[in-house]
């Protein structure tokens, strides 16, 4: 009700950009995400042509780097800048607003049968701080001295005496810092949107074990985001005060950086190490939870069957969620942390596969014996199984506190991340995208191209990113600009050259994609109505209003299914 | 069909690419490390039986459900086979913390009977000091250090104890000897990773991390930077050297 009110005083054109509709808020974080993961994706591809040919020369990198490549040869600081800005792009600007921000807004109120997200006008402040934050990063990058080159886990002191430690050190980290803070503000109002919509707006007849379990997963999601994203918040604000206020947080005693003796004491690098990690790790699940549900949603529909163990689904997200919070340390056992701890830290950690195995399960007793629709959804959806397995059985070696102390901060782990948070949670997000499509524009995506998009994907992720964990087995560290110091390195440049280009035709595949989203927006055959045969309450004509039963009523009659509202 | 098909394929070639690997791994050179090399093994067949069951799974389910007739069941679940499920990743998952967390002795203990080495890294650069002839670690601060004038870990001058300490760039350690490094860093986290000895140890700022190592193997080694740690952090390396105990001692005594 609110929200038509808002909208109806200010229409025209301020009134469709700073709308509070939420499916064009879910929208305009949509394009957020899309415009943030194309930029985050050409700067990997930028990597990965410098470290197989770290000393060649384009004419184009001296042009837009004059300074980081003059003469066209990328300088190391440089390569860690994108590499800063690769990570923080992804994780937050896409693996955070992508599946909860967008899908979330654009579907939670309707599979709900709530009219609107509780929060309307706060929904449209959390977006556009969003987008301010966005612009924040982006200018962090153009200042003086370059982008911040300490990684998207910023460690202090690098991240925090200042210029000294390295060139983007100065107003680029601050910057970072500020971008950083911000984005927290806006996650944190849309997590409270999130739940209060969840707990408050529920139509008639919707109880919680009714919901669809999309709907638990961004529920699941928004409680972690609040309990996490406000400790990222003040450690990012006691780390600016270190280097804007002279406090001393997180540096110690005795420091002497580039020759200049710091006059600081009393403070601890692993305090930042143990704030950040307590929020980084919950960010794992926050990125993956939203797919899970999507998953099950999608996997069900298609199969044509209800769920499997939805309530045994319900609890493994909260146990997720529980014991993700209670693992940041596992991030931290070659850290100089008690040794004590890790052993802790390692068990709650491989605790966490049990709830995660309990869900691989179930999917694929979700699907078997069903009669597959195999539409690109469900394609992205079984996707989503497979990698999801494959990246997270490379957790149960980097949990054991003695392996991980040889694969830590090696490409064992950049594999490992990139398959479990990365591929699997974009999986969600493509299944998402074909599966909500008409929700979102009124208009098919091409099943045709997304078939296609979704075989080049599939093969394209996996010929990146396996070959990646040998690499780690050789021991090779991540986050260097290049690998020419070390002997042992040389051998395996042939399989680095493997990676690169399997990294070009991954990203290649996804101009499939992109030319479906945005000719189909146009140019897409026309989507009314209940296009997938759903049972949710996203897809009815909204009347009549009262949910009779449970979101999962497959059977084998003619008509298989029966709406929530029937 | 084509998903059932890719996958099968997929765990085929996974199968083969880390079941018959070119060896990735450099030999290892402490007993921690064989140990590491056995506990790396159990667990890469148990993780690779997972892989293969439950890649294999997904495509028969796959390819089932697109040659099926008949519409499937309408089963909510199964409360058996889902506690069944759980009793078993459970158990797997505990006896491979357990087995993980044997080979996990970090906690240090003490300096009695070891060769003693302090680690100091920097922007972008590992020192090592030996407390020479007289078994004495000098005095050290940071207002010593000088880095042009060959100074790096910052000796007092004007302490005795200071004179006859050895600075090198290189770490050498003898064989078959207890050694104890204790990691220092000046400026930001660094970290001392040697692949044959398959662990690595962050050296932060503000703390003395003790690294507990006994090599049997002589040999030369690379010790890697693995934080990182600015804009040199990928040329930040240096030497392990063991070498035979009375080579060693030699060495020090004449330095």
């Amino acid at each position: 009700m609110e929200a038509n009110k808002v909208t109806a005083r200010r229409p025209g054109l301020a009134g469709r950009i700073f709308s509070t509709d939420h499916r064009a808020i879910a929208r305009q974080y949509f394009f957020l995400s899309l415009s943030a993961v194309v930029l985050g994706t050409v700067l990997s591809l930028i990597m990965r042509f410098h470290l197989v040919r770290p000393m060649a020369q384009v004419g184009w990198f001296a042009r837009v780097w004059p300074i980081g490549a003059s003469g066209g040869v990328m300088t190391p600081e440089l390569y860690l800048s994108l590499l800063t800005l690769h990570g923080t792009i992804m994780v937050f600007f896409v693996l955070t607003l992508a599946p909860l921000s967008a899908f979330g807004n654009l579907v939670l109120p309707e599979q709900l049968g709530a009219k609107s997200m509780a929060f309307p006008r706060l929904n449209a402040f959390s977006f556009w701080i969003t987008a301010f934050s966005f612009a924040l990063l982006l200018a962090s990058c153009g200042v003086a001295g370059g982008g911040p080159l300490s990684g998207w886990t910023a460690y202090p002191p690098l991240s925090a005496v200042g210029p000294i430690a390295g060139p983007g050190e100065g107003t680029g980290q601050t910057l970072w810092f500020f971008s950083i803070g911000v984005f927290c503000l806006g996650a944190l109002l849309t997590s409270i949107n999130v739940i209060a919509t969840v707990l408050d707006q529920r139509g008639p007849g919707m109880t919680l074990m009714r919901m669809p379990l999309t709907c638990w997963g961004w529920f699941s999601t928004a409680v972690l985001s609040l309990l996490s994203f406000p400790v990222l918040f003040a450690a990012g604000m006691l780390i600016l005060l270190d280097r804007l206020g002279g406090t001393s947080f997180f540096l110690p005693a005795g420091m002497l950086v580039a020759d200049e003796k710091i006059a600081r004491a009393g403070g601890s690098p692993l305090l930042w190490q143990n704030l950040f990690w307590f929020f980084g790790h919950p960010e794992v699940y926050i990125a993956i939870l939203p797919g899970m549900g999507i998953v099950s949603h999608v996997l069900a529909t298609f199969s044509r069957k209800p769920v499997f163990g939805y309530r045994a689904m319900v609890t493994a997200m909260f146990a997720i969620s529980f014991l993700g919070m209670l693992l940041w340390g596992h991030h931290m056992f070659v850290s100089g942390l008690s040794p004590y701890s890790a052993i802790a830290f390692s068990f709650l950690t491989m605790a966490i596969g049990v709830p995660s195995a309990v869900k691989t399960f179930n999917w694929i007793a979700t699907a078997w014996g069903g009669k597959l629709r195999l539409t690109t959804a469900m394609l992205f959806a079984l996707g989503f199984v497979s990698i999801f397995v494959t990246g997270g059985l490379s957790g149960l070696f980097l949990a054991q506190p003695e392996i991980d102390a040889y694969f830590h901060d090696t490409y064992f782990v950049v594999a490992h991340f990139h398959l479990i948070m990365g591929m699997a949670a974009l999986f969600g997000i493509f299944a998402a995208t074909f599966y909500w499509f008409p929700l979102m524009f009124g208009k098919r995506l091409n099943e045709r191209l997304g078939k296609l998009h979704f075989y080049l994907t599939f093969a394209g992720a996996y010929a990146t990113f396996l070959p990646m964990h040998f690499a780690g087995f050789a021991g090779n560290p991540r986050r260097f600009a290049d690998f020419t110091t070390f002997d042992f390195l040389q051998p395996l440049m042939p399989l680095q050259r493997w990676i690169t280009h399997a990294a070009y035709f991954l990203a290649a595949a996804q101009l499939v994609f992109l030319w479906n989203v945005f000719h189909s927006m146009w140019r897409g055959q026309t989507a009314t109505g209940n296009v997938w045969e759903s049972t949710s309450l996203e897809w009815s004509s909204g009347e009549p209003r009262e949910v009779r039963c449970g979101p999962y009523e497959f059977s084998g009659e003619k008509k298989d299914y029966r709406m929530q509202n029937e | 069909m084509l998903f059932g098909l890719i996958l099968l394929v997929l765990t085929l070639a996974g199968c083969l690419l880390f079941a018959v690997p070119p060896s990735w791994f450099p030999p290892s050179i402490s007993i921690e490390g064989l140990v590491w090399d056995s506990q790396f093994s159990r667990t890469m067949w148990i993780c690779g039986a997972i892989f293969v069951c439950a890649q294999l799974l997904l495509a028969w389910t796959v390819f089932r459900g697109k040659t099926r007739r008949t519409e499937g069941s309408g089963s909510h679940g199964h409360r058996g086979l889902e506690l069944g499920w759980i009793a078993a990743t459970g158990a797997l998952f505990l006896t491979l913390a357990v087995l993980g967390s044997r080979g996990w002795a970090r906690v240090s203990t003490g300096t009695a009977g070891k060769e003693v080495i302090d680690v100091y890294a920097h922007q972008f650069a590992f020192n090592f000091r030996y407390a020479g002839p007289d078994g004495i670690f000098g005095h050290t601060g940071i207002e010593f250090i000088n880095d042009a004038e060959g100074n790096p870990a910052g000796l007092d001058p004007g302490d005795p104890a200071a004179k006859d300490d050895i600075v090198t760039a290189n770490l050498r350690i003898p064989a078959g000897r207890d050694v104890l490094l204790r990691l220092h860093s000046r400026d930001v986290i660094h970290d001392f990773f040697v692949r044959e000895l398959r662990t690595k140890q962050d050296i932060v700022p503000g703390m003395e991390i003790p690294l507990e190592v006994r090599v049997e193997k002589p040999g030369s080694y690379e010790i890697v930077c693995a934080e990182l740690c600015g804009l040199g952090h990928s040329q930040m390396r240096s030497l392990l050297i063991v070498m035979p105990p009375a080579e060693y001692d030699q060495w020090k005594q004449t330095r």
